[in-house]
């Protein structure tokens, strides 16, 4: 579907794009408000941010909710990777229906129901709640998410790269270091930048897996946001706007380079099916 | 043997970390509360051998099962639940079709920026996103103050706290999941076959229902499951958005263990969800390998 672009279809994706972004854009802007009533506007101030920046539970909570993430976001994309590979190339083993249902099940569930029984499975082992709980149940739910990401790049990967460094001598793990991986690279940052985004916004599961000493960014906000709207959780959620819209125009950037350095080399092998779907000839001098 | 350890690594996590706590709830969902640590009854001891085994099995029972049937605020919070998913989720889809069809048609260099556009509020903070509609909703918020300025209004309208907001924050929160689904099937429709109809003397709506709609079916069904099995269990936007007077199942889940401290309860609130839920689940499987399928073969 292409080319003819109606009144109608414009406007659609405007609002669209306006409904989804305008509330985030008033938070933003009343955070720079000077007046200490949410909705009057009182000129333009940084205020809230000096008084945020002085509140030494948020920033605890923050730097606790950094540790968690990079920890779990990690953990999970090991896992995660390492799934997607036996997903993709695994072959047929004894339990792979039940563990391809492990895999996505937990995508879909509600994550009242996963937090609590993971509670549950913490308290009859005797293990302590703190961050090393909610970093375990974390990576359980975000390596799912890996897998994902992982696997649809692993799947377009060409299998012929791999038998042709097998054929020049290399070890099956010598294959994956250095022509596998490589290739997949990509997939496995955005796998782990999602992993490590969700673990930031996790509320549900980090509540029943918190102990005493890991109170995370996500809790500290909702125990303050249940009280009322205030201009320092404005502030607060302003710069988590800001600091996930730097880090994803940042990897949509890299993420555009190196694929226009791929299509110098090679077309991309969705990019051609797409093209030969709508019926265009590929015209690989185009891309040059 | 190194295919083997590659296997039984994140096998064996899913399980111990996934599968088992299942297990756990269901078994804890069947015990009894008790002032202790852990704050149920009885505890099973692995030391006691099988005539432990065989008293411990005589100790459980049904009975938080049957306690859920017998106060009514259980089944009510499960059908309110059902039927708040339900709607929030038709509504999110009448809201989205427009906004993936407008995206699928749009000139071809600028859907994938438009995709990203789409996704971008998803990787902000959930937290936030509805609590930024706080602000806006409330009695003193920034709608009711415009509505008030402008004179249409002389009296503030009471949104916070209804079940209005609870539609409209699912709606918003989950407006991404409905879209992409939707995106990706309209995006590889052939608009030749519309043509095709509208030669063979089909009106535009009439082609929209019999060869657009159709067509677009798997991502229809997959972008409603998207929606409806998380605002199922829905807790934050319920709380913060719905307050008391909405009754939901994930906000009487948090109550019951949290406030209550009745882990047995809670437990069995959570079994009896998730078996609601299995068949929308598995539904929503089948669904996913059809499109996966259906991509491949494309």
């Amino acid at each position: 579907m292409n080319a003819r672009m109606s009144w109608f279809n414009v406007t659609a994706v405007a609002l669209g794009l306006a409904f989804l972004y305008l509330p985030m854009l008033i938070v933003v802007i009343y955070s720079f408000n000077a007046s200490k009533l949410v909705t009057v506007w009182g000129g333009f101030s940084t205020h809230w941010y000096g008084v945020l920046f002085a509140n030494q539970d948020f920033l605890d909570a923050a730097m606790v909710s950094v540790r968690i993430g990079l920890m779990s976001a990690t953990l999970a994309t090991v896992l995660g990777t390492m799934a997607a590979y036996v997903m993709v190339r695994g072959g047929t083993f004894p339990g792979r229906t039940l563990f391809s249902g492990l895999v996505y099940a937990p995508l879909v569930m509600p994550e009242v129901i996963m937090g609590l029984s993971m509670l549950l499975l913490f308290i009859a082992v005797g293990l302590d709640r703190g961050q090393g709980t909610i970093m375990l149940a974390q990576a359980t739910l975000e390596m799912c998410f890996v897998c994902v990401v992982v696997s649809s790049r692993l799947a377009t990967h060409d299998r012929a790269m791999d038998e042709a460094a097998m054929d020049l001598g290399c070890t099956p793990a010598k294959v994956f270091w250095l022509v596998t991986l490589p290739n997949i690279a990509p997939a496995i940052l955005s796998g782990w930048l999602l992993a490590f985004s969700m673990s930031l916004d996790d509320l549900v599961m980090a509540s029943f897996t918190s102990g005493p000493s890991s109170t995370t960014l996500p809790l500290r906000l909702y125990s303050s946001v249940r009280t009322g709207v205030s201009p320092e959780i404005n502030a607060l959620s302003s710069l988590v706007i800001g600091v996930v819209a730097l880090g994803l125009v940042t990897t949509a950037v890299i993420n555009r380079k190196t694929m226009q350095r791929r299509h110098r080399r090679e077309p991309d092998a969705a990019q051609v099916s797409r093209a030969t779907r709508n019926g265009h000839h590929i015209q690989l001098g185009k891309q040059r | 043997m190194r295919r083997f350890v590659l296997i039984a690594i994140p096998f064996t996590w899913l399980v111990v970390l996934f599968l088992v706590p299942f297990l756990m709830a269901f078994k804890i969902s069947l015990t009894q509360t008790a002032t202790a640590i852990p704050p149920y009854t009885p505890t099973f001891d692995a030391a006691s051998g099988w005539q432990g085994l065989k008293d411990y099995l005589g100790q459980l029972s049904f009975d938080n099962y049957e306690f859920l049937t017998t106060d009514d605020l259980y089944w009510k919070a499960y059908l309110s639940s059902l039927w708040i998913a339900a709607r929030s989720t038709a509504i999110t889809l009448l809201v989205g079709f427009p906004i993936a069809y407008g995206m699928a048609r749009a000139p071809r260099h600028i859907q994938p920026t438009l995709v990203l556009l789409v996704i971008l509020p998803f990787w902000t903070s959930f937290l936030i996103r509805i609590y930024a509609w706080m602000g806006l909703l409330a009695n003193e918020g920034l709608i009711n103050h415009f509505l008030m300025w402008t004179g249409l209004i002389s009296e503030p309208i009471v949104m916070l706290n209804t079940p209005f907001a609870v539609y409209l924050g699912i709606t918003y929160a989950y407006l991404p999941l409905m879209v992409l689904p939707l995106y990706s099937t309209l995006e590889r429709l052939d608009a030749s076959l519309i043509e095709a109809a509208q030669d063979l003397g089909c009106s535009r709506v009439k082609a929209f229902w019999l060869v657009t709609v159709p067509l677009a079916r798997h991502g229809i069904v997959a972008g409603c499951f998207l929606v409806f099995i998380p605002a199922i269990g829905e807790f934050v936007i319920a709380t913060l958005l719905g307050g008391s007077s909405t009754l939901m199942i994930g906000k009487v889940l948090f109550e019951e263990f949290f406030a209550n401290r009745d882990w047995p309860v809670a437990a069995s609130v959570a079994v009896l969800l998730l078996l609601i839920l299995i068949v929308p689940i598995m539904a929503f499987q089948r669904v996913q390998t059809r499109l996966q399928e259906q991509e491949a073969r494309a």
